[in-house]
């Protein structure tokens, strides 16, 4: 088997990792951020925001829990406000985790080792974020276990031939198998978080959490082996998960909805965006952690490379659904291009077209995805972007339907805001306190690429005792 | 020759090649009751010390097999059997819709059985293992690599391994007491 000798690569690419790191320079570097880096200023007040605006978020939940969803703007026709466009938003990020952490590993993809850890908490909290929503829009939140099968007094089950049932076991599957999968990751870091400090406590607290791990080489064995069974897992997993949240969409017949292009299409935007928040996060906190000779040039790089390249599968996605609304002649999908081009919501379309198709061209440019600053700008813009694809597919299609007599428009209240932009601060806050509290970068992952890992030695004479 | 209070002795290794040598030898020498140590994984140093094959990926095609079937099931028992409802006479056993919860389970039971699984079979988690009473061994998850052989091994002897594994040019040898 090939070893990564990616380390060593031409003047043309940036290194995976700067030449010059040893082992032992590597487990300090990232160990240290979490052992022995003192608590910066700027860490707290960065928390301390993140943390206000969770509170307000505490705030409005409550404040929905006790009054109900009239709270917040949603009435029929607009039945699926800002919950639902919020909900296909957070999963889409959390998409980019799980692809980095599982289909990179599936084609060997070595760069992925240095970002795989924080773009798998990403997933975590941002597929937290998501599963928040459709449990507030439920109504009655605190029977959301009725989704669920089991036996009860009501000798009733749920029905399995809805799409809606079918995102509550992709959603928490993908929850699950995201969760056991970032932690499998992290046994070997918290073992050597364990051997690393000489605190007492912590030393206790990494030990539990590693499990007696001892970096036997039968353990490293098996532990492959399941690592990689989860990646091929994961892999359809991802894909199946996004196409699920579409089916939602797309077995209903309201126009627009009802397309086959959906699932790949929605896929494809949920990678997009997802690259996009990797890039958010990867971006200042290499600069704020100097890790920058670890999450290099060559990680930013490709991903926005990524980002363009799904971005223009999104275009595909754009232009054969406007394709299909002509060639399809059905008047309803036709009055649904004159309203999505001219009809009340018209801005959020032209803004989803600027931010989405024109500001990522940049990315084209070599000059552009080496500038981090600029990088960072148009990250944000395709959030914005891909946040407005799910405004324009849920609201515009419901607001003007069949009948013009249900026709109706959408006013997002307060509490739908404060609760979309409590769950950034959620969000956030969850990586300030990450970003401290365990190794950002998986260690033990990072060893595989420096060139003292490449094993020279040949292969004993066959001495099977199997 | 087993030494109750002995659990075996340990090599120390600064590089991942002398690491794999010492393995190979040791084993080339009879040696079968060993385990070795690294950093990251290295899968010439499990072979070097003849551990071949692990069953996760059985126990990963079990747990999927049961949450296929499983999930199938419960969809068709629901609604065939538990709870039928006739709706304008459409079939009862709709198979395609139950298709999605039931690759979801696939893949969910799947996962987790190879992560549990992987964890029974590695003996995790354990509070307590020998090893770490050498206060050197904190590097083996930093960047040294270890070669232990136990004192359950037959060729095991006190004196004879300590000779044995010096001449493996280790950074140092160690008792592990038990």
């Amino acid at each position: 088997m090939a070893k990564p000798t990616e380390v060593e690569v031409g003047e043309q690419k940036a290194p995976v990792i700067q030449p010059g790191h040893t082992f032992a320079s590597l487990t300090d570097k990232i160990g240290n951020i979490v052992l022995k880096r003192p608590i910066t200023g700027g860490w707290i007040f960065g928390l301390f925001i993140c943390f206000m605006i969770l509170q307000w978020f505490l705030l409005a939940v409550c404040w929905l829990f006790y009054k109900g969803v009239g709270v917040w703007g949603v009435n029929i026709p607009v039945g699926w406000g800002f919950a639902i466009v919020n909900f296909v938003w957070w999963i889409g990020i959390g998409h980019a985790g799980t692809l980095i952490s599982a289909i990179l590993l599936l084609l060997r993809q070595q760069w992925r080792n240095s970002i795989n850890r924080f773009a798998e908490a990403m997933t975590l909290f941002a597929v937290a974020c998501a599963g928040m929503f459709p449990i507030f829009h439920l109504g009655r939140p605190w029977l959301f276990y009725w989704l669920f099968p089991y036996p009860n007094t009501m000798t009733y089950w749920p029905n399995f031939r809805s799409p809606l049932v079918w995102d509550v076991f992709a959603v928490t599957t993908y929850l699950t198998i995201s969760l056991v999968f970032w932690f499998v990751g992290l046994i070997p870091d918290l073992a050597t978080m364990r051997d690393q400090t000489s605190n007492k406590a912590l030393k206790f607290v990494f030990g539990a959490a590693a499990m007696g791990w001892r970096n036997s080489v039968r353990h490293w064995n098996r532990y492959e082996t399941a690592y990689l069974l989860l990646g091929g897992l994961a892999t359809p997993l991802v894909l199946s998960v996004h196409t699920v949240v579409s089916f939602d969409f797309s077995v209903g017949i309201v126009p627009g909805w009802h397309t086959t292009i959906f699932p790949p299409y929605f896929v494809a935007g949920a990678i997009y965006s997802g690259f996009a928040m990797v890039l958010v996060l990867a971006i200042p906190i290499r600069k704020f952690y100097g890790i920058e000779d670890v999450i290099t040039m060559r990680h930013i790089e490709n991903s926005a490379m990524v980002m363009l390249a799904t971005g223009w599968i999104v275009a595909y996605g754009y232009a054969f659904e406007a394709f299909m609304n002509w060639f399809g002649g059905d008047k309803y999908e036709t009055f649904l291009r004159w309203n999505r081009l001219h009809g009340p919501y018209a801005w959020s379309y032209y803004m989803l077209l600027f931010t989405n198709l024109v500001v990522p061209q940049v990315l084209w440019f070599k000059k552009a995805r080496t500038n981090t600053v600029l990088l960072f700008f148009v990250s944000l813009d395709v959030l914005v972007g891909m946040w407005l694809e799910r405004f324009v597919i849920v609201i515009v299609s419901l607001s003007r339907d069949f009948v013009n007599s249900s026709f109706g428009q959408y006013y997002p209240t307060q509490w739908d805001w404060a609760i979309f932009i409590g769950t950034l601060g959620f969000f956030s806050a969850c990586m300030f306190l990450f970003m401290r509290l365990l190794p950002a970068v998986s260690i033990s992952e990072l060893k595989t690429l420096l060139p003292q890992a490449e094993v020279k030695v040949e292969h004993a004479e066959e001495v099977h005792d199997l | 020759m087993k030494d109750p209070k002995i659990f075996g002795l340990m090599a120390e290794f600064d590089d991942v090649n002398s690491a794999i040598t010492a393995a190979q030898s040791a084993y080339s020498a009879g040696y079968r009751k060993m385990d070795a140590y690294s950093p990251f994984p290295v899968e010439e140093l499990s072979e070097a010390i003849g551990f071949h094959k692990n069953g996760v990926a059985l126990i990963c095609l079990i747990g999927g097999l049961l949450g296929c079937t499983g999930a199938f099931v419960l969809q068709w028992w629901i609604n065939n059997v538990s709870y039928p409802i006739n709706i304008g006479g459409r079939p009862l056993n709709s198979w395609p819709s139950f298709i999605i919860v039931t690759f979801e389970m696939t893949i969910l039971f799947s996962g987790l059985s190879a992560v549990f699984g992987m964890l029974a079979l590695n003996g995790l988690p354990m509070p307590y293992h020998p090893v770490f009473n050498v206060p050197r061994f904190e590097a083996a998850s930093r960047d040294k690599f270890f070669l232990v052989i136990f004192s359950s091994d037959i060729h095991y002897d006190g004196t004879g391994t300590r000779q044995f594994l010096e001449g493996l040019n280790p950074v140092s040898v160690a008792e592990v007491p038990s």
